[in-house]
């Protein structure tokens, strides 16, 4: 095979990619004018996410193949710059996009956490494993696992943890995907799982790790202008000032001081606020007398509830004058009585819930570990610093992160392919709290104190659109939005900034685009990582050795088909909340391989017997955890320490190292040849030979 | 051998000493973050200015520096993968 010169292919790509985001630029600005032209809002979502999934596809189509190498890991060519951008396409998901702005704006200082865990891993990345696992240089992580650790049993321990991490990861992507389709195009959710799925398809079935790829490079283009654009216009209308990075310290200082207005009572809007607060402790002192009846009751409460409405609604009725509003509220009230008590339950807990924390004093955004008392404090710290390291160290295993740095031409490309890598997903994760801050801004002076009768006219959109995104209810009827009367779903605050920003229709459309990006480029990723995972290391290195290349290809793509339609089937069950699904990915990926691939690289003492006991330990503390803990399964056992179910890794880490350790210790010490491959991996210019002559 | 043991060593105390911050910077940071939110930085309480941009800007640093040492080091002893 002909391969081009280095440089020269830099120079190709760089030109192909400056002439695409001209064309994207080109393509907003034409739509832009149509927009103005009178094109309807509908069509102008179908045509952007049209156009954006079967640019996907062409590339994909582009760049089939049925090479090996390109198949497996891109023929090992891909520029460092090139690679950053696929990394950070590949790593920032739809969470990222959509949640995390949202997230900030809910949670303040504590939300910060993800900001710092998800660009902090890379630095353990950059550190402990690019560099080595490039020297290594095969195709997947259980590749490494079985050839350090030699034999069957590391590798497919490996196999199945990678799966694991990779699944419940891709179900939060193609949960996404389908609620950003149906969101914007009015199609079902279903629908729009499969039209995402569709292109993902056409692009890895065809090319797999190379047209993975170029698609990426391609999608970080979209998702990142379409962050950056609303967020500089929303900050140019707030400060004048078009660096939201630099312009919002000053925003956030006028946001605390609006919230030491609301929480004081002794002025008027203070005072306010309070008036609505004392009404949503009314109303939750009613819900927790409701569950406590519950609890006593079960489910001949409900009918004895259910029986004591239909009464009361049917006496009204009977009744010559009464005000049609006062049936609407019993009727509502009827309706909306779950039908069971788990339902029942989950369903009036989480109004307690809510309505205990707007009946609380607002937390300042900036103050980190806000609580009553000290031990609430402390607590919400240790939860804070786990949640950080867990991040960070899940980030340093996921397997579909890691096998990009396998595409790099050399080990010295892969380190300053991890610096553009974090260059270029820092850009997004140091936006997302400026956007935060000043959509608190926006809401905080604008909205609050607003007159019911004139709302600004995003909030009326939204309010239309989806009720647990944004709502407003005059509670103490005063005509005027007081902050506590004001609900917002933290997906909000990214699909509405062009609005808050006063920007057309199109940027909205483009937001759109972006997060399916940020989505679809992640799935890609997972989804390749497991197919190639089934193909390469199950099927060929495990039961076909001598299997030749056309059908291990086949075998991966009809793997891939299978994986996608199976992926596809369990979002359709919407299990659990996005961002417990991502952080669960990462506990599993931080407990299951971290102390196996970096001991292996930093300790040739690590061995078979303690990578196996190392990884299984550290994978049982997690998933044990997880089940015990998350109320998803029910059991509901008392935390650990504190320790909230998302950050379970911090038990299956350390377990995992000492399992590795006390494995290796108590068992012959590896092989010279294994020592031989340690040697390999670690100075960049030893020779394959020089280790694998003796087997 | 004597020469890759060397060069081993000095990439071991380079990675240790670039661990070491990544640490401070993250978790000491974050420990004093209560205590830290008194003090102002370009308009921002401390704190969360190490957390929202600090530490990353950080991070992206300690990346590049790495990938900068590493070339000089693979330099200097020789170690430059051959094509």
């Amino acid at each position: 095979m002909g391969v081009p010169v280095q440089s020269d292919f830099v120079i190709q790509l760089k030109r192909y990619y400056a002439l695409y985001t001209g064309g994207v630029i080109g393509f907003v600005v034409m739509l832009a004018i149509m927009e103005q032209m009178g094109m309807p809002n509908k069509v102008l979502g179908y045509i952007f996410l049209g156009v954006t999934v079967l640019l996907y596809a062409g590339i994909g189509i582009l760049s089939r193949t049925s090479d090996v190498t390109e198949y497996y890991v891109a023929g090992r060519r891909v520029p460092a710059l090139f690679n950053g951008m696929a990394v950070a396409a590949d790593w920032m998901s739809a969470a990222s996009f959509i949640g995390l702005a949202g997230t900030l704006y809910v949670s303040g200082y504590d939300g910060l956490a993800f900001v710092m865990g998800w660009t902090g891993g890379f630095c353990l990345v950059a550190f402990l494993l690019a560099p080595y696992l490039r020297k290594f240089g095969q195709y997947t992580i259980p590749d490494f696992l079985g050839m350090r650790y030699g034999g069957g049993l590391p590798r497919a321990i490996g196999v199945f943890a990678a799966i694991l991490c990779s699944f419940t990861y891709v179900i939060a992507q193609v949960y996404g995907v389908g609620l950003i389709v149906s969101r914007f195009t009015g199609l079902d959710f279903g629908v729009g799982v499969f039209v995402g799925l569709g292109s993902i398809l056409v692009c890895s079935f065809l090319g797999g790790m190379r047209a993975v790829t170029w698609t990426q490079v391609a999608q970080y283009v979209i998702l990142i202008v379409a962050y950056l654009i609303p967020v500089i216009w929303l900050s140019v209308k707030h400060t004048g000032n078009p660096v939201p990075q630099v312009a919002y310290g000053y925003v956030l200082q006028q946001v605390t001081a609006r919230e030491n207005v609301l929480n004081d009572a002794s002025t008027p809007e203070g005072a306010r606020e309070a008036e609505v607060r004392t009404l949503f402790k009314q109303q939750m002192e009613i819900d927790r007398a409701k569950l406590a009846a519950l609890e006593a009751g079960g489910a001949t409460y409900l009918a004895q509830e259910r029986a004591r409405l239909t009464h009361t609604l049917q006496q009204l009725k009977d009744k010559a004058h009464v005000a049609p509003q006062d049936i609407a509220v019993l009727q509502n009230e009827l309706d909306t009585l779950p039908k069971e008590v788990n339902s029942a339950r989950n369903t009036w807990r989480a109004a307690v819930e809510t309505e205990k924390a707007k009946s609380s004093p607002i937390i300042a955004h900036a103050e980190p570990f806000a609580g009553a008392d000290e031990t609430a404090r402390d607590n919400k710290r240790k939860n804070f610093l786990a949640l950080v390291l867990c991040l960070m160290v899940g980030t340093a295993a996921l397997p579909h992160i890691l096998m990009r740095f396998y595409t790099t031409s050399s080990v010295k490309e892969a380190r300053k392919s991890v610096f553009w890598s974090l260059l270029f997903i820092t850009l997004l994760y140091i936006t997302a709290p400026a956007l935060a801050v000043l959509a608190k801004y926006d809401v905080y002076t604008l909205l609050v104190g607003s007159s019911f009768s004139e709302l600004p006219s995003w909030v009326s959109a939204w309010a239309a659109v989806d009720k647990t995104l944004m709502s407003v209810t005059d509670m103490n009827k005063d005509g005027i939005v007081q902050l506590a009367e004001i609900t917002i779903g933290g997906d909000l605050i990214m699909l509405a900034t062009p609005e808050i920003a006063g920007l057309p229709y199109v940027v909205t459309a483009l937001v759109a685009a972006g997060g399916l990006a940020a989505a679809l480029s992640t799935a890609d990723g997972l989804m390749l990582t497991i197919a190639n995972t089934l193909s390469h290391d199950v099927y060929y290195k495990m039961i076909d050795p001598r299997a030749p290349t056309t059908r291990r290809l086949i075998i991966s793509k009809a793997l891939l088909l299978v994986v996608a339609v199976f992926a596809a089937y369990i979002t359709s069950l919407k299990p659990g909340d996005i961002l417990f699904l991502v952080g669960a990915a990462f506990s599993l990926a931080a407990s299951a391989f971290f102390p196996a691939l970096a001991l292996g690289i930093f300790w040739k003492r690590a061995n078979k017997m303690g990578a196996v006991i190392g990884m299984v330990s550290g994978l049982a503390t997690c998933m044990v955890y997880m089940f015990i803990t998350y109320p998803f399964f029910g059991v509901n056992a008392p935390l650990w320490w504190g320790i909230n179910p998302i950050s379970a890794g911090i038990f299956g880490m350390p377990i995992g190292f000492i399992g590795v350790i006390l494995g290796s210790v108590f068992s012959a010490p590896p092989s010279p040849e294994t020592r031989a491959m340690v040697d390999y991996v670690r100075y960049p210019n030893m020779r394959l030979d020089s280790f694998i002559e003796k087997r | 051998m004597h020469k890759h043991q060397q060069y081993w060593q000095h990439t071991l105390r380079l990675t240790a000493g670039l661990l070491t911050l990544w640490f401070v910077v993250t978790f000491v940071v974050a420990w004093f973050a209560r205590e830290l939110q008194a003090f102002t930085l370009f308009g921002f309480p401390l704190s969360f200015f190490m957390a929202a941009q600090g530490a990353l800007l950080i991070y992206v640093a300690l990346v590049a520096y790495y990938a900068y040492r590493m070339d000089q080091l693979d330099a200097e002893y020789d170690m430059q993968e051959g094509d």
